[in-house]
């Protein structure tokens, strides 16, 4: 099935994965806020991509419904975390999550 | 092999690629870049998927609004040196680049095997294409789904109220 020449359901899934994992390796191994923020959003949009495609194969609108709200929340996480980083920044004139160690101690 | 594979294909390694290429950088504007490159990707896959309507959106609020807002805050941080930020590896991401490449793997091994029962794996019909139009989905929407709606209004007007109220305070 996943050596089949047309596009299916199965390959549009396999990429999702694939994404998503990069997206996973992203949050577990960088420093910047900035970048970790990013690949949040490229795993919210691996997830997206899971729901159209199963929402096209099985010819439901659930899944691109879900997708519209998962988008919107998505736009509300932007503008609030964007608004914490700026707030991280001026605290403490720096990027680095090392640095967020305020409840360490 | 058909155009529409062929079509995949393409976006596949250029989304794959651009995904290695935002984890990678050092410098987080070529991130937002190749970033931005890999939701036009996306959004041809919606095209692909008959999701023509989330397609115009994920052009219009990601690549457009979202992208934009993170090259913003980029730009007023002014970061003078955001290469210094990354320093030597850790063992903890060391750790994190063997867990998410497990990780991967588990995903695709769950993927490779056999689908369960009510997976299609036929190619879905003429209507497929229809459904994901701006006037399906709209009467969708507006009809099985207008107290969601309601809700994310709310919850968008929230993060608008949330986000002036962070980025506003002084130095605490």
């Amino acid at each position: 099935m996943i050596m089949d020449l047309t596009v299916g359901l199965n390959h549009y899934l396999i990429l999702a994965a694939i994404l998503f994992a990069i997206g996973v390796m992203g949050v577990l191994t960088r420093r910047n806020i900035l970048i970790i923020f990013m690949s949040v959003e490229m795993m919210l949009n691996s997830a997206n991509m899971t729901l159209i495609a199963f929402s096209h194969y099985l010819e439901n609108a659930g899944g691109m419904i879900f997708t519209f709200f998962t988008l919107t929340v998505a736009a509300a996480e932007v503008g609030v975390g964007l608004a914490i980083v700026v707030t991280i920044f001026r605290n403490t004139e720096s990027l680095d999550v090392r640095k967020l160690n305020l409840l360490k101690n | 092999m058909d155009a529409q594979t062929i079509v995949f294909a393409i976006l596949a390694l250029i989304s794959l690629f651009s995904g290695i290429m935002v984890v990678t950088r050092k410098n987080p504007v070529h991130s937002i870049l190749f970033l931005v490159l890999m939701f036009f990707c996306f959004a041809g896959f919606y095209v692909m998927l008959g999701a023509t309507f989330l397609a115009a959106i994920q052009v219009l609020v990601y690549a457009g609004a979202i992208m934009v807002l993170f090259l913003f805050v980029v730009m007023m941080l002014n970061l003078r040196d955001p290469e210094a930020l990354e320093g030597g590896t850790s063992f903890f991401q060391t750790l994190g680049f063997v867990v998410a490449i497990g990780f991967g793997i588990v995903l695709l091994a769950f993927l490779a095997g056999k689908p369960g029962p009510g997976v299609p794996t036929f190619p879905p019909g003429e209507a497929a294409y229809a459904l994901g139009d701006a006037k399906s989905l709209g009467q969708e929407l507006f009809h099985n789904y207008v107290f969601p709606f309601e809700i994310a209004g709310i919850l968008l007007l929230a993060a608008v109220i949330g986000a002036v109220a962070l980025a506003k305070r002084e130095r605490v």
